[in-house]
């Protein structure tokens, strides 16, 4: 193998696996750290810079970063990140004073975001500060999006939410609310010198099975109850309801029916529980609050009686079953529709220049998030389907940069380049400036409300975070992935010291290969191909060290027992680039 | 600040025919100056117990004083150790072996501890042929006590304080042949690959077994004018033959080609094989390993691997023919005949 070019941006930040994971590359262990450190508003700030809304996603964040995480590599389970991030969020002081000065000076040119959800506000936070005019248009009657509309208050509270969009909008976005755009033929008429749409996937899919009309009373689209639960329109659910999915969204239908009086709720999937879209954890969430769900049930008929929904029929799916398939009857008063959710836009004329595929979506540039139409950008749910939050933030980032470079004229495709810089650790002898000492501690639990009072209320909040002890512990089990081990092969005489110490059987010295082979000749073969190999120049005994990063704790144990400090351990910066930076 | 060993371990580690990982066979963390030989030579030592599958109760570490004396510590954490007055380690390890022959006895020294202070226990315990591997971390000097010259520094040779050594050495090595070990070797701390092997072979003999093992002392004579630093190591190695090391469950298959290989059966039935490039060197007799070590000295080399080999010795415990069962497992009924026997030996005397 050649040796590794460790000047090459990515190569260190593949080694930090959450921060690779981040759509939005947030400096996960670099805010760990200062939570430790009992530096809440820093680390909230250095959230904020990065993934714009700490406080929602200490919640709610899909958590891409924690399958990553390195920790659950060494032991069973990941850092808690999404709860530090939380940590952090609630324990901040004020932070008014460290945000970004919004210029009264103008830089004339103009900005419309159709959409009011995460990717818009995004856009917004990034592009405001560098004196854009930026116009803000949702047909609801406050922004924040799905994230408003869908996610129930019982897993984000209003406030928090309110909070961290308040911030943005404060930094002089003009809203055009309780306005739906419908016609984006008349829209470009506007003169906007861009356009970001970031509509979100706002389609419930329905069921179009028999029975479907006649019940349609009792048989709801679990976004569009969802959203009428979330205004307040539906106050209560009935005795029996079936939800039927096995997504986010039914997840989240299944524990506010509950909380409407709900007395039995039950999920009903296709599949099996393994395989079920939910997170884990809101999979748990619901079975503790006595949501059975009933696999391999596929519904063939809404049954009603009397005007009334009496109850659905299923066929159970077996994998290798002869024979008639078996139906199943379930009574129940009310079924929740949580099939899948698309794109829609129709308000979007079929002759704007756009261009649609198939699924209805817009042809997108995946890099720029460029349209077929030069000065309008894409983002969010409505550029490539239904995702998350974290990810319409790392979208909006990127068209923020895209519509910049647009304004001025430029190449979209000569982005900025990530900001990074590598500082040593050392203080002493086998003193470093992070706490390189592994915890042995187990994932943290999260303390919840009590079920009797959460499962009545469906604006309490259930998880009550980490407090500050909890979080110091958390804290501590990560393994600051981001201190690299740097190696200076013309220091190094081959001693082996820091093949005996490492803990994990990282180091290895020997005959260079190619990368197949040489995987396979490590002491510890390295199995995980996900994960880079280190590999040095030649050294003078004709070998090369050759590093796994798969399973190196950070723990600094090589560069202390190095007697010529070939071994370093250095901070490896990694800021993604930002709209404005060259 | 760290320098404790974090818990965990590399999730895939193998397990040999006990169920014991590598894990099984490490000891407390080593408080040795970082890049230390002796802290590479722990490791081969936990490298070559866990190859061999070897229960860590029933090993007994034994130790003089010094830096190398003190790396009993850092392996086998779940084995018997005694740490003996600087230089009477032979003694110890005689009369532990006496008590109990069925232990697996290692000992580590320093060249100090052995060729110094310890010269008369040595060249004693290697005639005696007790059954155990010596194993001496050299590096030519005292490291405990700042680094002095010992009795094993090449003549010419200097450390740290940049005196050249005035006195002849002693080569550990050639002294064990010519006092009768029957195994003899050589290795260095920074090549495994050599080492490990070595060490097997070590416990797989029966009798003495001495390893002499290069093991720079990184703060006080790892100079570019000391022949026992990490590079003239690398410059001047040479070894006596490669050699394999088949322990004794293993199928002996690979065909090979008569007189530039040389094969030896120990007594645990393990076989040895090497791979020579010179005929003329036959490493089980004295005569040939000293020519060879000479001739090797001579030209500024350091032989190393294994230097020789005699299966044909008795051990201590054959020489003195004591009984099969280890003394320490006797009871008193073993140990007094009775009455009427002891009344017919008195008989004897009247
Ligand atoms: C039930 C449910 C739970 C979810 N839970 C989570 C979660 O826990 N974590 C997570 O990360 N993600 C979650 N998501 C997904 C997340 O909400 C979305 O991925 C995210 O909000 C997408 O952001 P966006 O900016 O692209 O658009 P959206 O948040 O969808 O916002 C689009 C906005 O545009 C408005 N709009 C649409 N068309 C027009 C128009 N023509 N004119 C004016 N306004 C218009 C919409 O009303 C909406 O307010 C959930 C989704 C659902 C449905
Ligand atoms: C009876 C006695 N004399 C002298 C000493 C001082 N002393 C301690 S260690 C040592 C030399 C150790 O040298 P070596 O065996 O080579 O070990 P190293 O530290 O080099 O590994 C000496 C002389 C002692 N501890 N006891
Ligand atoms: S920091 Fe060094 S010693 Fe620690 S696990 Fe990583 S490679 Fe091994
Ligand atoms: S401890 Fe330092 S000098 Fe020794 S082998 Fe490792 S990198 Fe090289
Ligand atoms: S003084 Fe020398 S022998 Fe002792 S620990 Fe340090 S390097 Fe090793
Ligand atoms: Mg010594």
């Amino acid at each position: 193998m050649n040796p590794t070019d460790i000047n090459d941006p990515e190569y260190f930040h593949g080694v930090i696996d959450c921060q690779l994971a981040c759509p939005a590359h947030t400096p996960v262990p670099e805010y760990i750290r200062l939570i430790a450190e009992k530096k809440y508003a820093d680390a909230y700030m250095i959230n904020w810079e990065s993934n714009v809304f700490p406080g929602i996603l200490g919640r709610i964040c899909d958590r891409p970063c924690e399958p990553a995480c390195r920790r659950g590599r060494v032991e069973e389970k990941a850092v808690a990140i999404c709860r530090l991030k939380r940590v952090c969020a609630d324990n901040k002081e004020d932070v008014s004073g460290r945000l970004p000065d919004v210029s009264k000076k103008k830089n004339g040119k103009k900005i419309a975001l159709i959409g009011g959800g995460p990717a818009s506000l995004t856009v917004a936070r990034d592009l405001l500060p560098m004196g854009y005019k930026v116009d803000l248009y949702d047909d609801q009657a406050s922004a924040g999006g799905f994230v408003r509309s869908q996610v129930p208050s019982f897993r984000l509270p209003e406030k928090v939410l309110n909070e961290e969009v308040n911030v943005i909008l404060n930094m002089g976005v003009t809203t055009h609310l309780k306005t739906y755009i419908a016609s984006l033929k008349e829209f470009l008429t506007r003169g906007y010198d861009a356009i970001f749409i970031g509509t979100g996937a706002p389609r419930g899919r329905d069921l179009d099975l028999p029975g479907r009309q006649a019940g349609k009373l009792f048989i709801h689209i679990g976004i569009q109850w969802l959203a009428s639960v979330q205004y307040g329109h539906i106050k209560k659910s009935e005795k029996i309801t079936l939800v039927i999915g096995g997504g986010n969204t039914a997840m989240d239908c299944c524990r506010t029916a509950r909380r409407l009086g709900g007395k039995e709720v039950k999920v009903i999937i296709r599949g099996t529980r393994e395989n079920m879209k939910a997170s884990p954890w809101e999979i748990e969430d619901a079975i503790s609050e006595d949501i059975p769900i009933l696999e391999n049930l596929s519904p063939i008929e809404f049954v009603m009686e009397n005007d009334r929904l009496k109850g659905t029929m299923f066929q159970r799916l077996q994998p290798d079953s002869d024979g008639d398939p078996e139906k199943v009857f379930i009574p129940c008063d009310e079924v929740l529709l949580a099939v899948g959710q698309q794109n829609a836009f129709p308000w979007i004329e079929k002759d704007t220049g756009l261009v649609f595929d198939d699924a209805g979506r817009p042809r997108v540039n995946k890099i720029t998030f460029q349209s077929d139409l030069a000065h309008v950008f894409f983002g969010g749910d409505a550029a490539f389907g239904p995702k998350n939050v974290i990810t319409a933030v790392a979208h909006g980032h990127e068209a923020a940069i895209s519509i910049d470079l647009f304004c001025n004229g430029r190449d979209l495709t000569q982005r900025p380049l990530p900001f990074t810089t590598l500082a040593g650790q050392k203080m002493g002898m086998k003193d470093w400036m992070y706490n390189s000492a592994v915890s042995g501690e187990e994932r943290q639990n999260v303390p919840m409300a009590p079920k009797v009072k959460s499962i009545k209320d469906r604006l309490m909040e259930v998880e009550l975070g980490f407090n500050p002890q909890i979080g110091l512990k958390e804290s501590r089990r990560c393994l600051n992935c981001d201190v690299q081990t740097v190696f200076n092969v013309k220091e190094c005489i081959e001693c082996d010291a820091c093949v005996d110490i490492c803990p994990t059987t990282c180091i290895n010295f020997l005959k260079n290969g190619p990368e197949e082979d040489l995987r396979s000749r490590l002491s510890m073969p390295a199995k995980n191909k996900s994960q880079p190999l280190y590999v040095s120049d030649l050294l003078p005994t004709g070998r090369v060290m050759v590093k796994d990063e798969d399973v190196c704790l950070h723990c600094g144990l090589c560069a202390e027992k190095c007697p010529t400090a070939a071994w370093d351990m250095q901070k490896f910066t990694y800021k993604p680039p930002k709209a404005g930076q060259r | 600040m760290s320098s404790r060993r974090p818990v965990f371990r590399h999730p895939n580690l193998p397990k040999n025919d006990l169920g014991y990982t590598r894990r099984d066979y490490e000891g407390l963390d080593s408080t040795l100056c970082a890049g230390c030989g002796h802290d590479s030579i722990t490791n081969a030592i936990i490298q070559a117990c866990f190859e061999l599958s070897i229960e860590p109760h029933r090993v007994a570490k034994l130790s003089g004083i010094g830096c190398s004396s003190k790396s009993p510590a850092y392996f086998l954490g779940k084995s018997h150790g005694i740490n003996a007055v600087h230089g009477r380690m032979p003694s110890v390890a005689t009369g532990a072996n006496m008590a109990n022959k069925d232990l697996l006895y290692i000992g580590v020294s320093g060249d100090g501890d052995t060729a110094s202070i310890g010269m008369g226990q040595f060249v004693h315990i290697v005639r005696r042929n007790l059954n155990m591997v010596y194993i001496v971390m050299n590096n030519g000097c005292y490291g405990l006590t700042k680094g002095q010259d010992s009795a094993t520094a090449d003549k010419g040779s200097s450390s740290r304080k940049g005196r050249p050594n005035p006195f002849e050495a002693i080569d550990l090595c050639e002294t064990a042949v010519q006092t009768g070990a029957g195994f003899v070797a050589r290795g260095f701390s920074g090549d495994k690959e050599q080492l490990v092997p070595l060490l097997k072979a070590a416990m797989g003999h029966r009798g003495f077994a001495l390893v002499d093992v290069i093991s720079p002392c990184v703060t006080f004579n790892n100079t570019p004018a000391s022949t026992k630093s990490y590079h003239w190591a690398r410059d001047h190695m040479e070894a006596t033959a490669t050699f394999d090391f088949i322990p004794s469950r293993q199928e002996i298959t690979t065909d090979y080609v008569e007189g530039a290989t040389q094969n030896v059966t120990l007594h645990d039935g393990s076989v040895i094989r090497l791979h020579k490039t010179d005929n003329s060197f036959d490493v089980t007799q004295r005569w040939s390993s000293l020519e060879a070590m000479e001739q090797c000295r001579e030209k500024g080399q350091i032989l190393t691997g294994i230097l020789h080999v005699n299966e044909t010795l008795k051990d201590t415990h054959d020489i003195l023919e004591t009984t099969d069962k280890p003394l320490n497992t006797l009871t008193e009924k073993d140990l007094c005949p009775g009455n009427q026997v002891l009344t017919k030996i008195s008989e004897n005397y009247r």
